[in-house]
């Protein structure tokens, strides 16, 4: 009996997933080999030492995954809340028990041996996601119904925040995409991509100038909407005016009011207006517009306001970095700096296994863990990096289709869970080591040094997998 | 659930657009951009810190005093070292193959432990001339580096107490500022550390790629990191160097000090230390033993004694209790007393010495008279209803001359002296325990009475203004800016004016009559000359000599101070010194060379070791 399941499993199984798998902790092994070394002292130090770990931790997540496959396939849907609940509880532990590394409590130690739970509670998170969403009766039109399925999400990512684990916390919002598939509105998720855009855009510009510009969207909006083109210049004529009057007009009072000010206090003057004006010709539509100026110029300086007061220290210079508004090349642009340095001086073709200076140099920091595309890029080149993203991508797409073809709306919404966390962690880790996105510090899946993150993923993507089976059961 | 089943189809574009976004910019970045490659082969940055020049002193009259070169550290980053020619670096470093070995062994063993890549230091302040030399040859030495640094020459040898010097900062300096790090020079006494923040400037980086062969070749990003370093603010001082060098040939082979001031600005013409030392000595890494044996010496040269060495006043301090008898009327300039060798009532006894008797005020300036002066100080204190009110009112009269304060000058550790209150003697007596004949040697500048030369030059320069002063500061301005407002703003003191006259005109007759004049030794021929002399009781041996004076009498253009230990009388060393230094700042010659001869010949320090 077993055997002839084992027998199943085996041919049912999706081997071109497992052989990405592989690949990819292959190239991770070989990438971690050359960050870790030294032609000059090729001794067993500490860092060399830390492929052969990598090794270990290999072995170990295929064991993992032996297991993950052999459990009965029911397991998962049945106690995705139970394992959500113990995963809670691990993070909980953690704030309590946990110890500090670069300003952020996320590991759990038990004498030698130490977990990052986070990584685990991603998988949870994933599977009680599905279930939620995935329940027969679930409507997403329902408000309650989706505040559940937020609480789930926010729940972690709030507890990770309290880790002062930034980019972590992050990877809980790249959920939307289960949402969206599971029937969320398009605007609503425009909305979010809208709101990550102001947000960065309140970072690069002051307020004012961010107000202005929502403004304008606005009238734009209106114009698309209504075509009634004579009243928005009568409008903007009338902002223009009052504008002037409060810049200009105030001087000989000694109260003089900045341009900007002015153009802002006139936008606002001109809301009830517009307001009464949409309401005596029963435009629905405007409110709309009047409610997204509103939110967006609240959200503008509300984020300007949590820039300054609310984010750490460490947490600014890196979005600043990012963002160019400031760049310290001695501070925190350096690992940006010498990882693009180490990528770009890569070329085309690489410089070769173990020929990277750079990388055998020790120029970047953190190279093994969060910065091993380094390695990639720099010894193998642009071709050597496409081949890995081309890995990601094509390991993404064949998730999706696994998704896809399941049964099961849970097994379904895992499966966009699955992709959906291995997709951001992917291109935020590659992102940042290129400059463009911020620096924070998430492993590159099955490649970056590091036990709990492999056996994470590998979890993550043999549940997927196991259930793809069992859906022939 | 399924009829969104087409949105998987926009996840996959999503998915794919973010990737090729990525392959674009890893194009870019790898393939197009030629910048990383070339910062990767140059093998990355090279931080260079810029150090600014510190800023240089002038004398009043536009004279270098503290100049800076350029000398060279060379160091060693260990990660980078190759088999390099010992014995050329050898010959031109100028120091032994053995020694370069030792060093490296012993930085390589360090630098297992720390970074590799920290430059360490192998030998100090090469010249310019040997690392010219070096410099041609630098290829062939990969691994080193050589960092310019600005440190101090003196054109002039003089005042090096005054000046001060500059040292590597120590380890609390470096732990409460960060501009200072191991090596980073410091100033440590004088006016190199009163106007250490004016004068070390603002530093700068460097950041530098280099060619396979070790050699920058060009500044990363076009300098667009770089900083420039700021170079420190020229300080001109009111020190006159002439007067400066004139006063330390004078006081040669003496243990004392000369303070000279313009009373019209509080400037600080002159100020002598002896004995003193060579700044020079403290730039040069190579003369170790030399700075050792300065601080062990028994004479205390690093001592500036204008300032940080306290002295009873002596005889000097009978000006001052003149003007506060004037101030409280206690005495006229009519008042007159007979002085029969001394004062004594009761038990006590303030001894004299020879004069004409009776005297009236300005008369016991003239000739010094102690009793005069027990009666006029008696007068100020029993005027009140108890001793410790007309004590209070002395004191204030006292006080505001500046004395048992620090006047504020730029000068580093000033000291307060030592001006006594009603408590100390509370304490002494016990309380209400004590009257005016207790306190009685207060009357002739001795007992619980401490000043510096500085606090007397200030006294010497307030009855030159006739009841002001200026704060008496040493430089005039920083950056063509003044330093510091306060100096410009005048002191008063609580004597009127009018009490000036008979007290002036006491001092003018103790250089100038030939009948009892005390100080006519400083006679100048040709300048009227106003002048005090003090013998300082020491019970630890000779007597100090004293002397104050300012000139001209009526147009005061500078005041004096001379204090020389063990000298005996004021009139004997101090009074002739003061008088060289008026007769040197005011008629630029001198036309008693005799006198001349005469002090600065004088050895009192082989003198006093003989005794």
């Amino acid at each position: 009996m077993l055997r002839s399941r084992g027998y199943s499993i085996l041919t049912k199984v999706d081997w071109g997933v497992i052989l990405i798998w592989m690949a990819l902790m292959g190239i991770g092994l070989l990438c971690i080999y050359a960050s870790g070394f030294d032609e000059e002292h090729p001794r067993f130090f500490d860092v060399r030492n830390r492929s052969r770990l990598q090794a270990f931790w290999v072995g170990m997540a295929c064991v993992i995954a032996i297991f993950v496959m052999v459990v009965e396939s029911r397991f998962y849907s049945i106690f995705a809340g139970t394992l959500y609940f113990i995963a809670l509880l691990l993070i909980v532990a953690t704030l309590i028990f946990g110890s500090e590394v670069n300003g952020s409590k996320s590991w759990l130690s038990f004498g030698v041996v130490s977990l990052q739970p986070v990584e685990f509670v991603k998988v949870a998170t994933a599977l009680m996601l599905a279930k939620v969403v995935g329940t027969y009766t679930f409507r997403m039109q329902n408000l309650r119904e989706l505040a559940l399925a937020l609480f789930v999400i926010l729940v972690p990512f709030a507890l990770t925040l309290l880790q002062h684990d930034t980019g972590s916390a992050l990877v809980f919002a790249v959920f939307i995409i289960v949402l969206y598939r599971a029937g969320l509105k398009g605007l609503i998720v425009l909305s979010c991509l809208f709101l990550v855009f102001l947000f960065i855009l309140s970072l690069l510009v002051e307020p004012p100038a961010v107000a202005i510009f929502i403004g304008l969207l606005c009238f734009a909006l209106f114009m698309i909407f209504s075509k009634r083109y004579k009243v928005s210049l009568i409008a903007i004529a009338a902002i223009a005016a009052v504008t002037l009057t409060l810049h200009f007009g105030l001087r000989p009072l000694d109260a003089d009011l900045p341009l900007f000010e002015s153009l802002v206090i006139a936008h606002a003057a001109m809301l009830p207006v517009a307001a009464a004006y949409a309401w005596w010709h029963k435009l629905r539509y405007m409110f709309s517009i009047i409610l997204l100026f509103v939110l967006s110029v609240g959200i503008n300086y509300s984020v300007d306001y949590v820039f300054d007061n609310v984010l750490k220290e460490h947490q600014r210079r890196r979005i600043n970095d990012l963002l160019g508004i400031e760049s310290d090349l001695k501070g925190w642009g350096y690992n940006v700096h010498q990882s693009k340095v180490a990528i770009g001086s890569g070329g085309l073709t690489g410089k070769g296994f173990l020929e990277g200076t750079q990388t055998k140099g020790n120029f970047v920091p953190e190279q093994s863990t969060d910065f091993i595309f380094c390695a990639v890029g720099e010894e193998w080149g642009f071709v050597g990096a496409t081949l890995v993203v081309g890995l990601y991508l094509f390991l993404l797409i064949r998730i999706v289709n696994i998704a896809e073809r399941q049964k099961s709306a849970f097994a379904k919404l895992y499966g966009y869970g699955v992709a959906a966390i291995l997709f951001f962690h992917t291109i935020v880790n590659i992102g940042m080591t290129i400059g463009i996105m911020p620096v924070v510090g998430i492993p590159l899946p099955f490649i970056s040094y590091g036990g709990s993150s492999l056996w994470a993923f590998t979890i993550l993507l043999f549940v997927l997998l196991k259930l793809d089976v069992g859906k022939y059961e | 659930m399924n009829e969104f089943a087409n949105r998987r189809l926009y996840i996959i574009v999503f998915f794919v657009l973010t990737c090729v976004v990525i392959l674009g910019r890893l194009f870019y970045i790898q393939v197009i951009d030629s910048d990383y490659k070339r910062i990767a082969a140059q093998n990355v940055m090279r931080y260079e810190i810029q150090y600014p020049a510190r800023g240089l002193i002038y004398d009043r009259n536009g004279v270098l005093l503290v100049d800076n070169q350029t000398v060279y550290d060379i160091v060693v980053i260990p990660r980078e070292l190759a088999a390099f020619d010992t014995a050329m670096l050898s010959q031109a470093l100028d120091v032994p193959p053995e020694q370069i070995q030792a060093t490296l062994t012993a930085i390589k063993s360090k630098a297992k432990k720390t970074a590799a890549y920290q430059p360490a230091l192998l030998r100090r302040q090469v010249s310019p001339e040997a690392f010219a030399l070096l410099q041609e040859k630098w290829f062939k030495f990969p691994g080193f580096y050589a960092q310019a640094r600005s440190i101090r020459s003196y054109p002039r040898s003089v005042a090096g107490n005054l000046i001060g010097y500059i040292g590597e900062a120590d380890s609390s300096s470096i732990a409460a500022d960060p501009f200072y790090t191991q090596g980073s020079y410091i100033g440590k006494i004088g006016i190199e550390s009163f106007y250490e923040k004016a004068l070390r400037g603002k530093r700068g980086v460097s950041i530098y790629a280099r060619d396979v062969y070790n050699r920058v070749t060009s500044s990363y990003a076009n300098g667009r990191f770089d900083t420039t370093a700021l170079p420190g603010d020229n300080l001109v001082c009111s020190i006159d160097v002439g007067l400066q060098e004139y006063g330390e040939r004078l006081m040669q082979n003496k243990v004392g000090s000369i303070v000279a001031i313009e009373p019209a600005t509080g400037e600080i013409l002159t100020l002598v230390s002896t004995p003193n030392f060579d700044p020079a000595l403290f730039i040069d890494a190579h003369r170790v033993a030399e700075r050792s044996a300065l601080s062990a010496n028994p004479m205390k040269p690093l001592f500036n004694r204008a300032v940080m060495a306290q002295y009873p006043p002596g005889s000097i301090f009978k000006c001052l209790n003149a003007l506060a008898a004037l101030q409280e009327e206690t005495v006229s300039e009519k008042t007159t007393h007979t002085c029969s060798g001394g004062y004594a009532f009761g038990r006590r006894f303030v001894g004299c010495h020879r004069h004409f008797s009776p005297v009236n005020l300005t008369q016991s300036l003239q000739v010094s008279c102690n009793a005069y002066y027990c009666h006029v100080f008696r007068s100020i204190i029993d005027k009140y209803s108890s001793p410790q009110d007309g004590f209070n009112v002395w004191r204030r009269h006292i006080e505001s001359f500046g004395i048992g304060q620090r006047l504020g000058s730029d000068i580093p550790n000033e000291l307060r002296g030592i001006l006594p209150t009603a408590a100390t003697y509370d304490r002494m007596h016990g309380a209400g325990r004590w009257k005016s004949l207790s306190i009685i040697s207060l009357a002739i500048g001795q007992g619980e009475l401490g000043v510096t030369p500085l606090h007397m030059a200030n006294v010497a320069a307030t009855i030159a203004n006739r009841g002001f002063y200026y704060t008496p500061h040493i430089v005039k301005s920083a950056r063509g800016k003044r330093p510091d407002t306060s100096f410009l703003a005048p002191h008063a003191t609580t004597i009127d004016r009018r009490h000036f006259d008979p007290v002036v005109q006491g001092m003018y007759l103790a250089v100038h009559s030939e009948f009892g004049g005390t100080a006519r030794i400083a006679k100048i021929p040709g300048v009227e000359l106003c002048g005090k002399t003090g013998t300082a009781q020491n019970p630890h041996g000779e007597d100090h000599s004293v002397f104050i004076c300012f000139a001209p009498k009526d147009k005061p253009l500078i005041a004096v101070a001379v204090y020389v230990e063990n000298g005996g009388a004021g009139a004997k060393w101090a009074a002739p010194t003061a008088s060289l230094i008026v007769e040197k700042y005011l008629k630029k010659t001198i036309s008693r060379a005799w006198l001349e001869e005469y002090v600065a010949g004088g050895n009192l320090i082989q003198q006093n070791a003989t005794q």
